[in-house]
């Protein structure tokens, strides 16, 4: 594949594409911060059911404590979501795409 | 058990659980709303989004509930060959997407498959293909919503219409609202609930049984025996549980079947084209092939364990029949808690197939039926707003077939099975279009029509009984080759007697023509060794070979 120039033109894209100029796409929020807080939500209740699961309830799950299980695990889960986007957040947008007050 | 059939039994907390899910997914949409300023923020993401993002999105896309809920049924019939249906049904095509096909794809801007074929061939191929794909969307999409209502009836004792109703709004919301965006974020969101859902049942069910070794014996002395555990014995005959030779697996199911979905299936491809750069892009379907290594985990290991612990399994009909695997299963091991975080991930699991049909649906009609034939030459502005109509209208029409699939529900499997119909012929001239750039214009509608109707006629003989297959999937396997081979024959005899199209017509749309950018976009970041496409491409397929092995 050779990249010498542009690919063919066609009018219907080459309007679409030039008003990509004006995309508010820059706004976009990180998704990593919604599965971190719903997973840390869930594993906080489902670790809290976990803890006070009855006889009844763990041998139901053939005698594993699958709430104190899943619930840490999700909630591990969920703190790690937040820990890589705060170690790493997302790329800062261009300048010329960035909008006032976002 | 309480009689009650499949009925769960919910309390408070498992509730609470669903509701904060779906408040996150409307949340999303929200939230997603101030992202959108262009007609490319809406249907494609402003092409802006991450690989893992864009990657998940495009595994989550296909894991709708027909999806697990269907390869655990086929787990617990089937066995272990199951496992071909990921293995060498999935990840190669999804290999060769990203790796072959996504520099046309991505690097024309192209904003949709149909649109490919608009640019490659001409108008009347891309309307035949725009059409038969907004129908097939909004049709499956009605199919998925029945799906999700007759789960929540069995398993919550929601009314159908009530659990119609709630499932559409949602969906319908997210999506008018945050635009793909809004549906591609909740799709990563659903990838992680679903597996969160999955792997207590396959946990438990795995202790349940006594581990790995404990499942093995026991499906030796289930009805499938020791056939249940190898992938490839037996393929030299059709003497195996699904019924097929390893010649039909590997060209019917491993190339022809699943090349055509994959590759050429706009619900899917676009999550690709959202993606920021080139890259990312390619990256996309390579990302999805990992995931999809490791779903038949949570869902043929369920599948089996519920076909030796669940006494009756595989009735012709009522509670036992093989659909039901995974929500027996559910019923009968998870406790309060883990079971709401279950029902939680089956109907996310819903709601990302009926998402990602109707996501692919509003941009194909806007882009390519309303801006390329009806309206042409409005504002960017307009067609964002006529983007959100057609999704009320996916969303109105889906519940409409939803309300038929009610009366008629063998009716809507063969809608179903008629439009996975479409996919070969629609590789085969994709295929031969990419690689062969003396394919003139007229060929490929032609052969795009004449393929479909040679696997038409093919399904309407079997299943009329003029002609004669093992079973409805050897018949698949070969109505998917007939109509390769009629693509390909149709190709060859007419190009010769038409005009080809002009070499600069077909620049960055054809191999060797030129103006295929790999580069130019890069970031920085993005040209570690770890992240080339071709190395993460080749390391899924060697995975994917290597997993035989323990169940050849």
């Amino acid at each position: 594949m050779s990249n010498d120039g542009q690919p063919a033109q066609d009018p219907l894209i080459d309007e679409t594409q030039a008003e990509q100029r004006r995309s508010a796409a820059a706004r976009l929020f990180d998704i990593r911060r919604v599965i971190g807080e719903l997973f840390v939500a869930y594993g906080v209740i489902v670790t809290l059911i976990g803890v006070f699961d009855s006889r009844a309830e763990i041998d139901k799950a053939q005698g594993v404590r699958i709430n104190l299980w899943a619930g840490l695990t999700m909630l591990a889960f969920g703190l790690l979501m937040l820990l890589w986007q705060w170690l790493r957040p997302a790329e800062p947008p261009a300048p010329n795409e960035r909008e006032p007050g976002s | 058990m309480d009689g009650g059939g499949l009925r769960l039994n919910m309390n408070g907390l498992d509730y609470l659980i669903l509701a904060l899910y779906f408040v996150t997914v409307l949340g999303v949409g929200f939230a997603a709303r101030r992202a959108i300023r262009t007609s490319v923020d809406f249907f494609l993401s402003g092409r802006s989004l991450p690989a893992w993002v864009t990657g998940l999105a495009f595994v989550s896309a296909n894991l709708g509930a027909l999806e697990i809920i269907g390869m655990a049924a086929n787990g617990a019939q089937y066995g272990v060959m199951t496992v071909h249906y990921y293995w060498i049904g999935a990840v190669p095509a999804m290999v060769f997407l990203g790796i072959v096909m996504m520099p046309f794809y991505y690097g024309s801007k192209v904003r949709s498959v149909p649109e490919y074929l608009r640019l490659r061939f001409n108008r009347p191929t891309h309307l035949l293909n725009a059409l038969s794909f907004a129908v097939a969307q909004v049709l499956i999409a009605g199919v998925n919503l029945y799906a999700l209502a007759l789960v929540m009836q069995a398993l919550l004792g929601w009314p159908l219409w009530t659990a119609i109703g709630v499932g559409a709004a949602i969906v319908l919301a997210y999506i008018t609202i945050g635009g793909l965006s809004g549906a591609i974020y909740n799709e990563v969101l659903q990838f992680f609930v679903i597996l969160a859902g999955l792997i207590p049942v396959t946990v438990i069910g795995l202790v349940k049984v006594g581990g790995v070794s404990g499942l093995m014996d026991a499906v030796r002395d289930s009805k499938l025996g020791e056939a249940g555990l190898h992938a490839w014995q037996d393929t030299g005959s059709t003497a195996n549980p699904l019924g097929a030779q390893w010649i039909g697996i590997v060209f019917g199911l491993g190339f022809v079947l699943s090349f055509g979905y994959w590759t050429t299936n706009f619900a899917e491809v676009q999550r690709a084209l959202s993606a920021k750069n080139m890259s990312a892009a390619r990256r996309t379907p390579i990302i999805a092939a990992y995931p999809k290594l490791f779903i038949p985990l949570v869902t043929v290991i369920p599948g089996l364990v519920a076909l030796v612990t669940v006494k009756g399994l595989g009735a012709e009909s009522g509670d036992l029949q093989y659909n039901n695997a995974i929500p027996l299963l559910m019923r009968d091991l998870l406790p309060n808690g883990v079971l709401g975080v279950a029902v939680t991930g089956l109907l996310a699991s819903f709601m990302a197939g009926m998402a990602a049909n109707v996501s692919g649906f509003n941009t194909v009609f806007t882009y390519d039926i309303w801006q390329a034939y009806l309206r042409p030459g409005r504002s960017d502005d307009y067609y964002l707003r006529i983007g959100r109509w057609a999704t009320v209208a996916a969303v109105v029409i889906g519940i409409g077939t939803a309300f038929i699939a009610a009366g008629f529900s063998n009716i809507m499997n063969y809608i179903q099975a008629l439009f996975s119909l479409f996919n070969a012929p629609l590789f085969a001239t994709f295929i031969i279009g990419m690689f062969w750039k003396r394919m003139s214009a007229l060929a490929g509608f032609w052969s795009l029509l004449l393929g479909t109707l040679a696997s038409l006629a093919t399904y309407l003989l079997y299943k009329g009984g003029v002609i004669d297959f093992n079973s409805d999937l050897e018949e698949s396997f070969w109505g998917a080759g007939i109509a390769f081979v009629t693509v390909a024959i149709v190709a060859v005899i007419l190009t010769p007697l038409t005009a080809p199209k002009r070499d600069e017509e077909l620049r960055g749309l054809v191999y060797g023509m030129g103006g295929v950018d790999l580069k130019g976009d890069v970031l920085a970041g993005d040209a570690v060794w770890y992240r080339s496409p071709v190395l993460l491409g080749l390391v899924a397929v060697a995975l994917a070979a290597l997993f035989y092995i323990p169940v050849f």
